[in-house]
């Protein structure tokens, strides 16, 4: 179980346990699992999907950043739609 | 002595006045706890953005080479002062406008100086004194989000990029607490160093940096500077509602105050009738006894 928060400047969009994740990164899209290097990657517009407990979710970003280490997910973005 | 009636009239018109000062009050009460909760809910934000964008500029060697930081000489000066919408919020928009007026006869005289007022105070008042006035935003405090602010600093950023503006500066009342603001006078562009107050503990050395460290600064660093903006207008707004509070509270507690004194000179006013009836009443009587 990794940990992931995803904020804007305005609010939190989420924070929880998640066993997988997916970024849009500025050179491609990715995908982080548990145990993953630690890593600073700008993303660029696109889906952001996560696994929860109850199930897969997505959100469409418009860019942001995000830093992963010791299984802790930290996205910031400025924009969440959905 | 003053007329009963007088007397009374004035009781009514001050209690009323007073009950519309102790509404405005708590209305904003509620609007600052909102105000604050904002600035609360974005400092996760700029806190974590703050720090990976240091560590990323010092894994780089610590110099900035973008254009947001290029530094030019000042010909051109964009001041941004915020305001508030309404006025009854004591000197908190005078302050706001005697520090801009300050740098534009000291700072700034003589140069090309452009006002971008947030608030329809401050865009009301330079328009009418003839300043270069960019009207387009000034409306920003009637819905405060970070959507609607974006937008001015890109503008803001835009015209520093493309050369229109050497300089600006942001002037806003800075929230110390619901009782105090402190007028605070900002240089938005050309930005400095990032700043290193918010650092948490980052190692830089053991991450790997996705595509470049290049890439991620000069992203970073547009969000990092609409965040500082997002962050002067949310102070701002919150200022505002502070100082209106606490001059809303000053205005029930002086008409207390005066409602006390109106009643005590009608109790006066009335007794003293009474005392006068009586007295009237009773040399009546005492004439038709002694004749």
């Amino acid at each position: 179980m990794m940990q992931l928060t995803i904020i804007t400047p305005d609010q939190k969009v989420f924070e929880g346990e998640v066993t997988e994740a997916t970024f849009p990164g500025a050179s491609g899209s990715f995908q982080v699992l548990k145990n993953h290097a630690a890593i600073v990657s700008a993303l660029a517009k696109g889906n952001v999907s996560y696994t929860t407990k109850e199930g897969k979710q997505s959100h469409v970003i418009e860019g942001g950043v995000v830093e992963v280490n010791d299984n802790k997910i930290v996205l910031l973005a400025e924009k969440v739609i959905g | 002595m003053a007329n009963l009636k007088e007397v009374k009239q004035r009781i009514t018109s001050v209690s009323s006045t007073q009950q519309i000062t102790k509404a405005m009050k708590m209305v904003a009460a509620a609007k600052l706890r909102k105000a604050q909760d904002k600035i609360l809910r974005m400092r996760p934000y700029s806190q974590k953005l703050t720090s990976i964008l240091n560590d990323v500029v010092a894994a780089m060697g610590g110099e900035l080479q973008i254009a947001y930081a290029e530094q030019r000489p000042v010909e051109n000066v964009l001041l941004i002062p915020m305001t508030s919408d309404k006025g009854l919020c004591g000197a908190f928009n005078s302050n706001a406008m005697k520090a801009t007026n300050n740098l534009l006869e000291s700072e700034f005289k003589g140069k090309n100086v452009t006002i971008l007022p947030l608030g329809k105070k401050s865009f009301e008042f330079y328009s009418k004194r003839g300043y270069a006035v960019i009207g387009d935003y000034y409306t920003v405090f009637n819905d405060v989000n970070f959507e609607n602010v974006r937008e001015i600093a890109l503008f803001a950023m835009n015209s520093f990029t493309s050369g229109k503006f050497d300089k600006v500066v942001l002037i806003f009342n800075h929230f110390k607490n619901v009782a105090t603001q402190e007028i605070t006078v900002e240089q938005f562009l050309p930005m400095g160093a990032p700043d290193s107050s918010e650092k948490e503990n980052f190692n830089s050395l053991d991450y790997i940096l996705e595509p470049s460290k290049e890439y991620i600064v000069e992203d970073l660093v547009p969000s990092a500077l609409k965040t500082q903006f997002y962050k002067a207008v949310l102070e701002s707004n919150a200022s505002e509602h502070g100082a209106r509070m606490t001059s809303m509270d000053k205005a029930t507690e002086n008409a207390n105050e005066l409602l006390k004194e109106l009643k005590l000179m009608y109790n006066r006013t009335r007794q003293a009738a009474i005392t006068n009836e009586i007295l009237e009443i009773v040399a009546g009587a005492n004439a038709l006894e002694g004749k």
